[in-house]
């Protein structure tokens, strides 16, 4: 019985950010709606960045801002939060939002040329009487 | 690192998707779409990304939702689904 | 659409939840991924770069190419979106004026536009209420604004923060000038063509630090290089080095969110706003 606590303790974050993906995906397969689209994979971009700053997490660790005086001793990397998944997710998140600004002109373009963002609705002035 | 906390907000981050993908106005969307980058933000201070979560603050729940904002007033508020 | 949809992700997701058996449990120490280069950065940030926040050490520093191809992506982005939106044909409706002493709005035809005078102020065809607070409020707040943007790109080395959050929060500041006011005073303050010329800039300065190392005799990006015309010891060139990049870095990221933002809210008309 413990073991199973253990596990679920251990991994039920995991569970969510999984779930989060999810509706992040489905929203992009399921909804006509092309801003809806949108929504969908900023959801399903920040879950993949949710999961991978949780790899660097660490039980009792504390913020990577190391202590700087001019006697330093040696640093414990063990007591410290590992910062290599920041540094990818710091820049991934600033390149999600402009490519997040293309999306959007790409549907303003869309959208003044066809006066509707539905997909079915597009897809019907598209077909050829 | 208080997982209780952790919990609460990362069902509060699912709600507010779901939210965000089924609500029937786009500036209803945008908006729970800015506290979903906001609840976001605040896990990732309790992970202790601090950068990241800096940065998602001023990204995510901000220009990303005037860029949003913005795209909605120009086309339409209307959806279907 | 929505049953196949659900399908799918109801067998993704089961086959993800069965994956994450051999995942390391949440938030363990000794996960492979913390112990191998994570500790090599941790142990060495200080010696060998005299900065404290080892984020901004990895970001600049050790992973200083990677960086630089996501400002030239950042940069791509405001090109992009430029080149969608952008529209050069003058808008040819009436425009409407507000006489500033009494508030009267004045709607005059085409051809008959009079000259720019203190007396009559140009506003939006989509016309809202003039509000003395919201624009006091704001135009008091962008210089703070701007102020903490500052302080965030230059003590990004001791404390949370860099180029990509001080230059985002430096684009918001114009961007609350543009909503609170029009588009046309954010334009007065900075015009197209200036933050174009700024989004450009940044990347340059950036290569062209890479590149001054080069011709000081070291790799591209090894700021030791830059101990000579800095006269400091390569642990300080380094940490200035840095410095330098993140100023890059924020010029770029601050001219593509005003880019990005005037050509949305304009249609690519960019005259008049939200």
């Amino acid at each position: 019985m413990s073991d199973l606590v253990v596990a679920v303790l251990g991994k039920y974050n995991y569970w969510l950010y999984i779930i989060l993906m999810m509706i992040g995906i489905y929203a992009m397969i399921a909804k006509k709606n092309l801003i809806k689209k949108l929504v969908g994979m900023n959801i399903f971009q920040t879950s993949i960045i949710l999961f991978y700053v949780s790899i660097g997490c660490k039980k009792g660790g504390t913020i990577p801002i190391l202590e700087h005086s001019p006697g330093h001793h040696m640093v414990e990397p063990a007591h410290y939060i590992n910062p290599l998944p920041h540094v990818l997710m710091l820049t991934a998140i600033v390149v999600s939002v402009s490519t997040f600004g293309v999306a959007l002109a790409l549907a303003l373009k869309i959208y003044r040329k066809h006066k509707t963002l539905e997909e079915d609705e597009i897809l019907m002035q598209l077909r050829p009487e | 690192m208080i997982w209780e906390l952790d919990l609460v907000i990362l069902i509060l981050v699912i709600i507010a998707a779901i939210g965000a993908i089924q609500v029937k106005d786009l500036l209803g969307c945008a908006i729970l779409f800015g506290a979903y980058s906001f609840l976001m933000c605040l896990l990732w201070a309790i992970m202790g990304a601090v950068d990241v979560s800096f940065t998602e603050a001023s990204v995510g729940a901000g220009v990303s939702t005037v860029f949003f904002v913005a795209a909605v007033f120009r086309t339409t508020r209307r959806t279907k689904d | 659409m929505k049953a196949i949809g659900l399908i799918i992700v109801v067998l993704v997701g089961a086959l993800l939840l069965y994956s994450t058996e051999d995942f390391p449990s949440w938030g363990d120490p000794a996960s492979p991924a913390s112990v191998h280069v994570a500790a090599h950065h941790l142990k060495k940030a200080i010696p060998e770069t005299s900065v404290p926040n080892v984020v901004t050490a990895v970001l600049a520093d050790y992973r200083g190419y990677d960086t630089m191809f996501e400002t030239s992506v950042i940069f791509c982005a405001g090109l992009g979106c430029f080149v969608l939106l952008r529209l050069f044909k003058k808008r040819d409706d009436d425009s409407y004026y507000r006489h500033v002493a009494t508030g009267i709005t004045l709607h005059i035809k085409k051809d008959k536009i009079p000259d720019a005078s203190s007396e009559f102020e140009r506003i939006d065809t989509l016309w809202t209420p003039y509000d003395l607070i919201v624009k006091n409020v704001c135009r008091i707040l962008a210089p703070f604004v701007q102020l903490f943007a500052l302080y965030v790109i230059a003590h990004g080395h001791h404390s949370p923060g860099g180029g990509f959050q001080g230059g985002v929060i430096l684009g918001a500041s114009v961007i609350l000038i543009a909503i609170s006011h029009d588009m046309r005073t954010a334009l007065g303050r900075i015009s197209e063509k200036t933050v174009h010329i700024l989004m450009a800039v940044g990347v340059l300065i950036y290569s062209g630090i890479g590149a001054l190392c080069i011709l000081m005799g070291r790799n591209f990006l090894d700021y030791a290089a830059l101990s000579r015309i800095l006269f400091t010891d390569k642990i300080e060139a380094r940490s200035l080095g840095i410095f330098g990049v993140e100023v890059g870095v924020g010029i770029t990221v601050m001219a593509v969110m005003i880019s990005i933002y005037n050509n949305l809210s304009s249609e690519g008309r960019q005259d008049e706003g939200l």
